[in-house]
């Protein structure tokens, strides 16, 4: 939209007008995911430490140590840049990135409220678990190219426990959207408007179990303590983590906890209404595109707010697990995918397709929205529904 | 059973390869021939009114006295001595079996004493073997594994005798 | 392709992979020091795991031969830096073996009371750190918050915090500061709430008994054959604690304490406490087993010393004196063991009649326990060679020497 705007008022070549707004939206994305790792890895600390029964950092920055991770980041940069001899360079040097870049596509197609989304894509679900299982390549390789039998071993950990876990995500993923009935984000999370019964997850028994598959999955596909086998520091030093250092390390980590909040966002999305709160306050007050533009984007803002914190609620139950449980080992990992999840997973799938059949209203009374039903703004949809080219 | 009663069946049994006996110590201890060890031991452990199911500990205890100023009042005779503290959890009594032997074997500096093997009786004397063998120098034929311990294996001499000297270093360290 | 069978030693598998030598250690996060175990793998299976250890020795018993009973003291504190109270006392009650020494009552309570709260502590340490060997962080900053506690006591004690060198042969360096055995009483009860706590966080944990139970099982024959014991040992079902069953000097130091030895016998624990159930799982033996016997020895040492502070309070006159640095040791020889926190610690000194031993042997409770590691993790994940490993809870400074 804007693009065509600065092409019709600037005269701007269409490719530079393009370029341009995704670049500026690129770097919001990378801001937001940077700012995600760096505020993670504090609450990391912070909740590890109420955990455990002590402070955690208290000194950086004032109060609360909230510069932790700005320290934590200037510490990074300023470490030795080590290779190891035997590693294979180029591929050592590629793999953090790999990953970091997966982890980072995944925002492309995130929607962070109603059509806050960098690429809109009709294929939203699609699109982002697709990504997601790439970031495993960054990992492998990271594994590989280190010529250290530990970092091997967390590499085919990785490989063997993400590859399976992708069988029961996708399955998982897929329940919702055959509620929906539609593989676009945007509109899975509008169809969750109204009071929270209103959400997936409430949509019927089988859906509700889902939800829980799909969080233990998400752990399993982003490496989270019990399942965090692959870098196991008791068993395998660091795993594939074991000869990176300073930079090239954070790199891995901030993909780490990039995806962790996408896989989260993803999820609120999916099952816990997305931008839509349990009450419907934007409705309430009457926030919305239909009264005015500005209204409407306040309403927005409140919904970012919603999701956000939503996602934010599932990271912090992924360290609150963390710090928890003990870790699995591999083989009941995989028994715990094969056995348990897949099937359970297409149990679900084929009770909530018989479900959809026969009460396609869903188990609880859908509330009515209040007010005038806000539609998205048009030029959220996406553009092969406005009969452009995609 | 009162360590007086096993030495009579010991020495019923073996005769003369029973060398002697220390009842009057605070750990009782029956002396006997290297040679005759690992066949004492297996009677030891596997006789029903023995049981000597527990092997605690290989001592080797070196006695000589390099320093000439000293070795007038050295109140021993220059010799090399085995420990083995057993003990049997069924019948709860406990038992010192004393080896004597030459420092060197033949008296030749450098040549090993040897006596037989007990690692296959109890596997605890493996481990206790190799230290013995690894400090003090003294060979357990029979062995499966008889390597140095806790030494590196490259070391040089058997630090618990009591002429070992340090080397002056090791791989180029100085070691005093 | 056919695979010929090289070595019977190896475990067959459905598939071969090519096989990995692989070494954990001397520098690893859960090998409890610098232990190295040279692993043979075929994928994620260890088919054979070799200790090779010796990189903390200090040769601590040539030192002994160097030096005299009471000037050793200090080096028995850093054999099992964990539980420096019970190395004092196997070193001290075997010179007083050999001397012939009798020390006061009040003297044998506090024997009991700082022992046992050393044995807390160790015990402490070995739950904590389990747990980090199974990848569960939480306990072990429990565990080490209450082990402060302890440590604190024992600083008000001897002013050490770690290696006390407290307990001389012949008797204690000094005698307790007061108002000392309130806060001992404070703390107690303290501990003995936290303990629902790690048995919540660890023993009926569901992953946690997945990756304990029925994991490097230890039977009783084995055990005793390759000379086990402590928690090691009673884990494998054998009721035998050196409190009860040791020499007259160490059974007498305990005589009228009431406690049970803490194996399983017949299939259930002794029910002189509260304890969370054994879950199906589990086989006698194997690592579940070992953690359980430590936990519930928290518990009874918890009694123990409480009992100890009674005692403690009803025997009169000064604690013993230890003897003087220069006292001259008879000609003999004596050899001890005692209950440590690890094991049955032995000590053996030979005296020539003058006040340096002409030698001195420590026998490390757990040497012999790690010599069991290659038996038990035959065939197992590498997973659990830190799970076994941690089982059974070793301290590289007693096992080096």
């Amino acid at each position: 939209m804007i693009a065509e705007y600065l092409t019709t008022r600037f005269g701007l070549p269409e490719w530079l007008a393009c370029g341009g707004v995704a670049l500026v939206q690129c770097l919001i994305l990378l801001g937001i995911m940077m700012f995600a790792a760096a505020l993670f890895t504090w609450m990391e600390r912070k909740v590890a430490g109420r955990i455990q029964d002590r402070l955690g950092p208290t000194r950086v920055g004032g109060r609360f140590g909230w510069l932790q991770s700005v320290a934590d980041g200037v510490k990074l940069l300023a470490k030795e840049d080590l290779i190891p001899g035997e590693a294979d360079g180029l591929l050592f040097r590629l793999a953090p990135y790999v990953s970091f870049c997966a982890a980072f596509c995944v925002y492309l197609a995130l929607p962070f409220s109603n059509g806050w989304v960098a690429q809109h894509l009709n294929v939203g679900v699609f699109f982002i678990v697709a990504i997601a299982g790439l970031e495993v390549f960054g990992v492998i390789l990271g594994g590989y190219s280190s010529a250290s039998k530990w970092s091997l071993y967390g590499a085919m950990r990785e490989a063997a426990q993400v590859v399976s876990y992708e069988v029961p995500l996708g399955l998982c993923v897929v329940i919702p959207v055959m509620v929906a009935g539609t593989l676009d984000l945007v509109a899975i999370g509008n169809m969750q408007r109204g009071w929270g019964v209103n959400w997936l997850v409430f949509h019927n028994p089988f859906l509700f179990i889902t939800f829980f598959i799909y969080a233990l999955c998400t752990l399993a596909s982003t490496n989270r303590a019990p399942f965090d086998l692959a870098e196991a520091e008791s068993e395998l030093v660091a795993g594939f983590l074991t000869e990176y250092s300073g930079f090239r390390w954070s790199v891995f980590f901030m993909a780490e906890y990039g995806s962790m909040y996408a896989m989260s966002g993803l999820g609120a999305i999916l099952f816990l209404g997305g931008w839509h709160g349990p009450i419907p306050l934007a409705e309430m007050l009457g926030l919305s595109y239909a009264n005015h533009a500005v209204l409407g984007w306040l309403g927005d803002l409140l919904g970012a707010g919603n999701f956000l914190c939503k996602a934010f609620l599932g990271v912090a139950a992924m360290m609150w697990l963390r710090w928890t449980l003990p870790r699995l080992r591999i083989d009941q990992v995989m028994t715990t995918c094969l056995k348990y999840c897949v099937p359970l997973a297409a149990a679900m799938f084929v009770g909530t397709m018989l479900w959809t059949y026969a009460l396609p209203g869903g188990l609880l009374p859908r509330s009515t929205p209040l007010g005038a039903v806000a539609e998205a703004p048009p030029w959220t949809a996406p553009r092969a529904a406005r009969g452009e080219r995609p | 059973m009162e360590v007086g009663l096993i030495l009579d069946k010991l020495k019923q049994r073996f005769g003369e390869r029973i060398l002697g006996a220390d009842l009057e110590a605070a750990d009782p201890s029956i002396e006997i021939a290297p040679a005759a060890l690992a066949e004492v031991a297996r009677i030891l452990r596997d006789d029903p009114p023995l049981r000597f199911d527990y092997l605690h500990c290989i001592t080797g205890v070196d006695y000589v006295q390099p320093d000439a100023k000293k070795a007038k009042s050295f109140p021993w005779e220059v010799h090399f001595e085995l420990l083995y503290h057993l003990s049997s959890m069924a019948h709860r009594h406990r038992l010192v079996l004393r080896i004597k032997l030459p420092r060197w074997q033949g008296g030749v500096e450098g040549q090993l004493p040897e006596v037989p093997t007990v690692s296959h009786l109890w596997r605890t004397a493996d481990w206790h073997e190799r230290e013995v063998f690894d400090l003090s120098g003294v060979r357990f034929a029979g062995h499966p594994d008889l390597r140095r311990i806790l030494c590196p294996e490259d070391w040089q001499g058997h630090p618990l005798r009591k002429d070992y000297k340090t080397a002056e270093e090791y791989h180029g360290i100085r070691t005093r | 392709m056919p695979v010929e069978r090289v070595d019977p030693e190896l475990v067959e598998f459905d598939v071969r992979t090519d096989e990995m030598l692989i070494n954990m250690g001397p520098q690893h996060p859960s090998t409890h020091g610098v232990l190295r175990l040279v692993l043979r793998t075929d994928g994620e299976v260890v088919s054979s795991a070799a200790p090779h250890i010796g990189y903390l020795h200090r040769c601590a018993e040539k030192i002994g031969e160097n030096v005299s009973p009471r000037q050793w003291i200090p080096y028995t504190d850093r054999m099992d830096y964990l539980a420096g109270m019970n190395m004092n006392l196997g070193w001290a009650m075997t010179v007083e073996k050999l001397m012939d020494l009798e020390v006061s009552e009040k003297t044998r309570h506090l024997r009991v009371i700082v022992c046992e709260l050393n044995r807390i502590a160790s015990h402490l340490v070995a739950a904590g750190t389990y747990g980090l060997d199974l990848g569960s962080f939480t306990p072990f900053l429990y565990c080490f918050r209450e082990r402060e506690k302890i440590l604190n006591l024992f600083e008000a004690v001897c002013g050490a915090r770690l290696t006390y060198s407290y307990i001389a042969p012949g008797g204690l360096i000094a005698d307790l500061p007061p108002g000392w055995l309130e806060a001992c009483e404070r703390c107690l009860g303290e501990l003995q709430a936290v303990v629902p706590e790690l048995h919540a966080m660890l023993t009926s944990n569901e992953i946690f008994i997945r990756r304990t139970a029925g994991v490097g099982v230890l039977s009783p024959e084995m055990a005793i054959d390759y000379g086990c014991s402590g928690p090691v040992l009673r884990g494998s079902g054998v009721k035998w604690d050196l409190r009860r069953d040791g020499q007259p000097p160490v059974a007498r130091m305990y005589e009228d304490y009431r406690f049970e030895v803490i194996a399983q016998v017949d299939g259930s624990y002794p029910r002189d406490q509260e304890y969370p159930p054994v879950p199906p799982e589990a086989v006698v033996g194997d690592c579940w087993h070992r953690f359980y016997v430590r936990m519930l020895e928290v518990v009874q040492s918890i009694g123990l010393v409480r009992q100890a502070i009674e005692h403690y309070r009803r025997s009169a006159g000064p604690v013993s004196e230890p003897i003087k640095i220069t006292q001259k040791l008879p000609r003999g020889e004596a050899y001890l063991e005692t209950e440590a926190p690890k094991g049955q610690m032995g000590f053996l000194v030979v005296g020539d009649g003058t006040a340096i031993p002409w030698r001195v042997r420590a026998r490390s409770s757990c040497f012999c326990n790690l010599s069991v590691l290659t038996e038990i993790s035959r065939g197992c994940l590498l997973a659990d060679i830190p799970a076994i490993l941690g089982s059974l809870d070793i301290v590289l400074g007693e096992i080096d020497r």
